[in-house]
């Protein structure tokens, strides 16, 4: 079986911070790491491939430092990488193109693995994009897995309910977090990574004239006021207030 | 282009030092107030911890060990102490003198026999050096092995030895020719059950209380004769060169606690408001606080100094003590100051701050007091 898994470098939110006076996130300094959603992914793979053996290789479109990142999978259990160097800030039109172009480049594959988003966007479009470019069948939404010689099986969660959905190979599956828990590679694993391969190639050489779609005209941190309302009277009174109050700001609902 | 000195960690260790936090965070942490409290040894943590390489950490891996440097080591010892001591304590007594002393003295059938099972976690390794009589001066060792036929016929007692009575092997230092004085000190292997071999009292302890203490009775005690190991008469002397490891190692260990108390108060700092404002913005906070840091850094400096020359294979003595002596010294007064900053709730067990405290005293104690560290940087500038 092998497998293709997509992983994004993402900054690590939690460390971000917003400058008070512009409400721009200060970016400087922030470290990095892969989206955490990826690493699902990356887990079902090796979950896979110890099933059914073959081959996993990590494919990432980012900054050049984004090889780092790829050596953390390749410690976890990836076999290779493949790095596509292209400008920061292209938009998602351009990745799904340029994962796709990649993917065409590696072949032989059975299995795409995805997360259902990035971290740090959102966005949850590059899953669905990228098997539309490739022209497979994908199963979004993934909460758990059953990978057979012939067909993969998956529970897709779609909030209210739960599809169970069954595809032949070659297919893409986009991950949700709760479908498993990443592991933690040992030290041991780290320092075999040193000796996995991870190959880099350029946007320009998969495809040229690629153009973004998408303009971001700003991005602004969001900034939550509280409203610092104190109930101290008698409790029975407070409590009931405290409930109209919510339930006239919508929070509550009856 | 010629680097005189880069201060900035290796990708590689960059990843070692966020991989163990991680499994620190997940695996430790949460019981960390369990092991102080309840004296819990976390049998299944030690087999999660062998699988993860931190139980043979810098055996070569052809023994099971992960085979990583000493400065890699050192940064693991840091993670893990940085969250619970008792742990720290553990791996560290395992790594640096139970299973170090084996790995470094030992013949290629010892280490086959013994270190496989000891890197995996799923036994523990203990080293006895000291005694009731033979504590600061190690070289007044009581404790006698006689050759008798085949076997070595040990007698004694040692104390407060760490994982003693958990131990599946233990390194004992005893005097096989008394008339040479310390060059009439051997090392032995002593395997657990063996006939003759008991565990005496175990220590009721001011802090790191989840790591077992031990005393341990040798009352005739036969192990084969080649379970001698290391050379005839050089137990003492490769005792020391352990202790060498060990202490770069209780080094980090402090570097570790410190940074727990350390960044518990940072953040306490920034959350309790008196005066209408956090007291992190009364320079009073402010100055512990920087001083904290400033020494915290200065401390694991010294660590990685000694780390390295142990890596390049030159002599560490002095630099190991150094690092031990101001590491486990400035610890002591961050945990301090840090139950300072916390307040009344520093004082409480509902927060660990107080477990940092108590738990750091052994580091000026543990592997030569504060005092030893002196006299053997003392000696090193030739004193
Ligand atoms: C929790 C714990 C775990 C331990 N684990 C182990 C272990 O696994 N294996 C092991 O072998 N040992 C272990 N030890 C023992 C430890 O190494 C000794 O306690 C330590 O070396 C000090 O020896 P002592 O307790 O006999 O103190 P003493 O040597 O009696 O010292 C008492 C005081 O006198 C001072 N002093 C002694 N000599 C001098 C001098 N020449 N000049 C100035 N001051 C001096 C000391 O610094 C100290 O302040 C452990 C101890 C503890 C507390």
């Amino acid at each position: 079986m092998n497998i293709i898994v997509c992983a994004k470098q993402v900054v690590d939110v939690s460390e971000m911070k917003i400058d008070s006076a512009t409400k721009k996130p200060i970016l400087q300094g922030v470290p990095q790491k892969i989206s955490d959603i990826d690493k699902n992914a990356m887990e079902e793979a090796i979950k896979i491939k110890e099933k059914h053996g073959g081959k996993i290789t990590v494919l990432t479109v980012g900054p050049a430092n984004a090889k780092e990142r790829i050596k953390e999978l390749l410690a976890m259990g990836a076999d290779e990488g493949l790095l596509v160097t292209a400008p920061e800030n292209i938009d998602y039109h351009m990745t799904a193109t340029l994962l796709a172009e990649a993917i065409k480049k590696i072949g032989g594959y059975n299995i795409i693995l995805c997360g259902e988003a990035s971290i740090d966007m959102f966005s949850g479009q590059i899953g669905p994009r990228l098997a539309a470019n490739l022209k497979i069948p994908q199963i979004t939404y993934a909460q758990s897995v059953t990978a057979e010689k012939d067909k993969i099986t998956a529970d897709r969660n779609m909030g209210e309910q739960m599809i169970i959905t069954e595809s032949t190979y070659p297919v893409l599956v986009t991950v949700t977090k709760e479908i498993n828990v990443p592991r933690l590679p040992s030290l041991m694993q780290i320092l075999a990574s040193a000796n996995k391969p991870i190959n880099e190639i350029t946007a320009d050489s998969l495809t040229k004239n690629l153009n973004p779609l998408v303009q971001t005209i700003d991005l602004k941190g969001v900034s939550m006021e509280r409203k610092n309302v104190v109930y101290k009277d008698d409790i029975d009174e407070s409590v009931k207030q405290l409930v109209n109050n919510l339930a006239k700001e919508g929070v509550l609902r009856g | 282009m010629v680097i005189l000195l880069d201060f900035t960690l290796t990708n590689e260790k960059k990843l070692f030092q966020k991989t163990v936090r991680e499994f620190c965070e997940k695996e430790i942490k949460p019981i960390a107030s369990k092991i102080d409290k309840e004296e819990y040894f976390p049998t299944d943590l030690y087999k999660k911890m062998g699988k993860m390489g931190l139980m043979g950490m810098t055996v070569p891996q052809k023994y099971g060990g992960a085979g990583i440097d000493r400065i890699s080591y050192m940064i693991a010892l840091e993670e893990i102490s940085r969250v619970c001591g008792s742990t720290g304590i553990t791996v560290e007594a395992h790594n640096s003198l139970g299973l170090g002393h084996i790995y470094e003295k030992g013949t290629e059938k010892q280490r086959k026999k013994y270190l496989p099972t000891l890197t995996s976690g799923r036994a523990i390794a203990a080293w006895a050096l000291t005694e009731p009589n033979a504590g600061s001066d190690a070289s007044a060792t009581q404790t006698t092995a006689v050759l008798d036929g085949n076997e070595w016929v040990i007698n004694g007692t040692k104390q407060f030895i760490t994982s003693g009575d958990i131990a599946d092997v233990t390194t004992v230092m005893a005097m096989t020719d008394k008339s040479k004085g310390a060059k009439g000190i051997s090392a032995f292997i002593v395997e657990k059950d063996t006939p003759g071999f008991k565990v005496g009292q175990l220590e009721d302890k001011l802090g790191l209380r989840g790591s077992h203490t031990a005393e341990l009775v040798f009352d005739n005690c036969r192990i084969p004769k080649e379970n001698l190991l290391g050379e005839l008469g050089m137990g003492f002397v490769g005792a020391m060169n352990i202790l060498d490891r060990g202490r770069t190692a209780i080094g980090a260990m402090s570097v570790g606690i410190a940074r727990g108390a350390f960044e518990d108060a940072l953040e306490y700092a920034k959350q309790r408001q008196q005066f209408g404002k956090p007291i992190g913005k009364n320079q009073a906070i402010q100055w512990m606080l920087a001083d904290m840091a400033t020494e915290i850094d200065a401390a694991r400096l010294l660590v990685y100094r000694a780390a390295y020359l142990e890596d390049q294979n030159v002599r560490f003595t002095k630099e190991a003590s150094m690092a031990k002596l101001f590491a486990s010294e400035i610890a002591m007064r961050t945990t301090v100051k840090a139950i300072q900053i916390y307040g009344g709730n520093g004082y409480m067990r509902e927060y660990p701050l107080e477990r940092y405290y108590r738990d750091i005293k052994l580091c000026t104690i543990g592997e030569g007091t504060s005092e030893v560290q002196r006299m053997i940087i003392a000696r090193q500038l030739g004193l």
